[in-house]
């Protein structure tokens, strides 16, 4: 479908009689054109499942320890095996999975928020306001997150809330930056233009008329900074300023369990085979959405 | 078997599609052949596919090509890499994407002379073409990256390398389109000097019938991927027969036919889609003498005259005079524009951008530089009339439209409507000015919100502006809509869903929802075919009639211009240059800027030959405007010293109607001019 497409558009002219118009189910739909998004997408679905109904379907609480059973081989009783505190690693990756998806989530939803608001009213506006918003913004972005992230939590101490804050304050400035390169482009347009000789207020014409057109790039970052916010997270984790113990962060499992790989490797790998697994999906699934706007659009 | 190109009957698809009909063409060495059509007839499949180079997708699925004897569609791999090698030769329309961009101009043209050793290529001889070509000082040329060369040089490198490899065949795709009028004529001239006539056999494709005519010695035509009608260049401008041809012909402005005279012909209905036809002629569902027949009988190529063929089944009648082949004439109300009316006054208009300054130039304490995009303009749009504004690309025409509604807040000068001072900022004018005064932008692709459908586009200025209650707003959207003759069903679509004219016509609808007194038009119908800019044109002068609107109409050519205009003004680097009555101004005396526009216009008669040899140079910058006469590095009739030193005078006719800013005296000017008059003899 896609070839005589653009070739029509090319080179024959007068193609674009029949564009394709789409919901979010239509989106959906298009990320099992191909097999890459299809398996992304479904692992994806397969982790949300988890976390949305994991501690229905575990057979021990994340921090139950059964003292009798420490140490286990993976077996009928305990599919990933028991760390040597007897804790199930299965319970404890599933209900792993609702805090990393949150966490990240969470922190993503932030950074877009923040990023699309700034990026879109300063880039709109321009002047210094615009440039001193993104110089600050450059000044984050030549820190490495995971510096930013150590240098954060070190001020205001390890939890939950300030690891979203990290998230937020590491991805703001990524997210911003490419709601700008959108909205310069696309305020130049004469549709922009002519609301102006409409008199629309300045908000009408930053809501109405330009952000539609930052959704389609704005999705594709979100789903790509999604996935390096579960890498940040995991990565807190492992360091030990994240999540901290005994909560069932996948990380900090990884780390709890790096000191005994070899006499329970089981719960070394499981966890880290949790974060790759749902990393690659989002990666995945971000690329498929990538592919399904760009050619809907 | 013929020495130069043939193709007999090539089909090529996309898909499943075909998209070009059982064509076929033959061009003989030393013979320039024009290919014509609009948008979607195929003319680039075809070009591309003389070349064994369509884009992917794209195949051709029968029919024989040959070049010299040889078959191209048997090569193989390593046949086809030498055919591209030595053989032929390709002019795109847009020449930078056909460069290396990290290669200086001169490596890049000794490939041209020599592709397997570029090093030991005789610099000599690109010297000499590169000159040849109307590039002097070679050896800065050749050093030079193309980006640092003005689109009109980049196009003139091509050419030379074109034509130092010694095609056996060129194809030169619409080369000239994307350029400013005065270049398009010099590289006519140049295509006309130095690439007609040798051995190489040359395929020129174009939408303009105005540049074929100037350059081809037969031309095709092609509709909807059908050849329709093949003919030497002088049968086909003044013994058209195909419907099609005659319909193309009609809708074109020339020159010589000003406002006032025949209206344009538009043909009626659009291209239809590739696959959508049904056995019967393509063209039929938009031909004024098509019969039952033709409907289900596909007409072939067949001979009218030596060397003219028609794809009609009523040629014969066209020919015996039988039937005419033209459009109807659309219906002109009677009596002239409504006196009454706003008009639109500019005063002193400057309006300067700063340029990128160089951080050592800031650290100095230098002044930023400004582009000079308007220097003092004084324009007069007349109630009820329409003003045509000319000027190249860089003249500020553009800025002068943004700043007049207040996109652009200019540095100096005043705009009035009627005797309303209008503010400078867009923001400090009230909703009621807004309303009076509204533009139509050029692009039909960026000028309606893409996800919008065209009825919410039009409610919005029938709220806000015109003040339509709710309550009313379908109806008034159903009204507008009709005003620009589409029907209320398409209040449901999205502009992907339109055709370029369709949402051009949008476009004016939605500036006409405020039922505005003073419309700005800034190349409104630049971007359409010719029979849909045709009928555009045709509606808004039904518009104007209707409701009385005053235009300012901005376009690059003169023709279209002339065609709407009553008064036109020539803008040259933000400087009026000429301005008067669309009559006087075809008349002489002419500014000599005017003069060689003039000149330069394409016309679609092969008799019209250009009468001034083309422009010299390019033009300059607007960051550092000449202190005298703008125009005094270029001018053919500079006097010496006093054009470069001082701002020339504007000189008026004696009705106080016409002016000229030129040292020249108008008599002069006039004395030397005699022989170009444009206006219709009485």
């Amino acid at each position: 479908m896609t070839s005589p497409r653009a070739a029509g558009a090319t080179f024959v002219g007068g193609g674009a009689r029949s564009p394709r118009r789409r919901g979010a189910l239509g989106v959906l739909r298009s990320l099992y054109d191909r097999p890459a998004s299809a398996i992304g997408t479904s692992g994806v679905l397969v982790f949300l499942a988890l976390a949305a109904v994991g501690p229905l379907v575990t057979p021990y609480g994340p921090t139950e320890q059964v003292l009798l059973d420490r140490a286990q081989a993976p077996s009928a009783a305990h599919w990933f095996g028991t760390d040597r505190l007897g804790r199930d690693v299965f319970s404890r990756v599933v209900a792993g999975a609702r805090d990393i998806l949150l966490l990240a989530g969470g922190g993503t939803a932030l950074a877009v928020l923040l990023g699309t608001a700034t990026g879109l009213w300063t880039s709109a506006r321009g002047g210094w306001i615009e440039e001193v918003t993104f110089r600050l913004y450059d000044a984050l972005l030549a820190l490495p997150a995971l510096l930013l992230a150590l240098l954060l939590l070190g001020t205001v101490g390890p939890s939950r809330s300030s690891v979203l804050l990290v998230i937020a304050v590491a991805y703001t400035p990524i997210v911003a930056r490419v709601v700008r390169s959108v909205v310069l482009s696309v305020k130049a347009r004469e549709w922009v233009a002519a609301a102006r000789l409409q008199g629309e207020s300045p908000r009408w014409i930053l809501l109405r008329e330009i952000l539609p057109s930052v959704l389609p790039a704005l999705a594709v970052e979100s789903a790509l900074r999604f996935s390096y916010a579960i890498f940040l997270v995991a990565s807190l984790g492992f360091l030990g300023v994240g999540v901290q113990p005994p909560s069932p962060d996948w990380g900090l499992m990884v780390a709890e369990a790096r000191d005994y790989v070899y006499l329970t490797p089981w719960s070394l790998a499981f966890p880290a085979a949790a974060i790759s697994g749902l990393v690659v999906s989002v990666n995945l699934a971000a690329d498929g959405l990538g592919r399904a706007l760009r050619s809907g659009a | 078997m013929s020495a130069g190109l043939s193709l007999r009957d090539v089909t090529v698809a996309y898909g499943d599609v075909d998209v070009l009909h059982a064509a076929s063409l033959d061009v003989a060495p030393g013979e320039t052949v024009g290919l014509v059509g609009e948008s979607g007839s195929g003319k680039s499949t075809l070009a591309l596919a003389a070349l064994r180079a369509l884009p992917p997708g794209g195949v051709v699925r029968r029919g024989r090509i040959t070049l010299g004897g040889d078959d191209l569609r048997a090569m193989d791999a390593a046949s086809l890499r030498a055919l591209w090698r030595h053989r032929v030769r390709f002019v795109p329309q847009d020449p930078l994407p056909s460069m290396n961009p990290a290669l200086p101009v001169g490596v890049q043209v000794a490939e041209a002379l020599d592709p397997l050793q570029p090093r030991r290529a005789d610099v000599r001889e690109i010297d000499a073409m590169l000159d040849a070509v109307g590039l002097p000082d070679p050896e800065r040329v050749r050093r030079r990256y193309p980006f640092e060369l003005s689109g009109g040089q980049q196009q003139r490198v091509l050419i030379a390398m074109a034509l130092l490899g010694r095609p056996d065949l060129l194809v030169m795709d619409e080369p000239t389109t994307n350029l400013d009028v005065t270049t398009e004529a010099a590289i006519l001239e140049l295509v006309r000097e130095r690439v007609r006539g040798g051995t190489t056999a040359v395929l020129y494709v174009s939408h303009s019938l105005g540049v074929v005519a100037a350059l081809c010695d037969r031309v095709e035509v092609l509709y909807a991927g059908y050849g329709v009608e093949r003919a030497p260049v002088d049968d086909l401008y003044h013994r058209p027969v195909h419907p099609y041809t005659v319909g193309l012909l009609d809708a074109v402005p020339d020159l010589a036919r000003g406002k006032g005279h025949a209206p344009l012909r538009p043909i009626p209905g659009r291209l239809p889609d590739p696959g959508e036809t049904d056995g019967g002629c393509v063209f039929a569902p938009r031909c004024p003498v098509a019969e039952p027949t033709c409907r289900t009988t596909s007409p072939p190529l067949a001979a009218v005259a030596p060397g003219h063929d028609v794809a009609c089944l009523r040629a014969d009648a066209i020919r015996a005079g039988d039937v005419s082949p033209r459009q109807p004439a659309p219906d002109v109300p009677d009596g002239p524009t409504s006196p009454h009316g706003t008009s639109l006054h500019a005063e002193g208009l400057t309006a300067t951008f700063a340029a990128r300054a160089r951080l050592v130039d800031r650290l100095r304490g230098r002044a930023r530089p400004r582009l000079q995009a308007l220097r003092g303009v004084n324009l007069h749009v007349p109630a009820g009339r329409t003003l045509g504004l000319v000027g190249e690309s860089g003249s500020g025409k553009s800025t002068f439209a943004r700043a007049a509604v207040g996109l652009e807040t200019p540095d100096a000068g005043t705009v009035t409507l009627d005797r309303t001072p209008l503010p400078a900022r867009l923001r400090d004018r009230p909703r009621d000015l807004l309303a009076r005064l509204q533009m139509v932008f050029q692009s039909s692709d960026e000028a309606l919100h893409p996800l919008r459908t065209v009825g919410a586009t039009l409610r919005r200025p029938l709220r806000r502006l015109a003040g339509v209650p709710p309550a009313d707003l379908d109806a008034a959207v159903a009204d507008l809509l009709a005003s620009v003759a589409l029907t209320p069903d398409y209040a449901e679509r999205t502009p992907p869903e339109l055709s370029g004219g369709e949402r051009q016509r949008v476009a004016i609808a939605r500036a006409f929802a405020s039922d505005p007194e003073v419309l700005l038009l800034d190349e409104s119908v630049s971007g359409l075919d010719v029979s849909v800019q045709a009928s555009v044109l045709n509606l808004l002068d039904d518009l104007q009639r209707a409701r009385g609107a005053s235009y300012l109409f901005i376009g690059h050519d003169l023709a279209v211009v002339a065609h709407l205009a009553d008064e036109v003004a020539v803008l040259y680097l933000g400087a009026v240059a000429e301005a008067g009555p669309t009559d006087a101004l075809l008349a002489p005396p002419f500014h000599p800027y005017t003069e060689a526009l003039l000149a330069s216009v394409p016309r679609p008669d092969p008799d019209a030959t250009p009468a001034r040899p083309p422009l010299e140079g390019d033009l300059p910058s607007p960051q550092d405007v000449p202190a005298g006469c703008p125009f005094a590095t270029r001018c053919p009739r500079v006097l010496g010293p006093v054009c470069h030193d001082e701002r020339p005078p504007e000189r008026w006719s004696d009705d106080g109607l016409h002016r000229i800013r030129c040292h020249i005296p108008r008599a002069d000017l006039a004395a030397e001019q005699a022989d170009l008059d444009l206006r219709e003899a009485p």
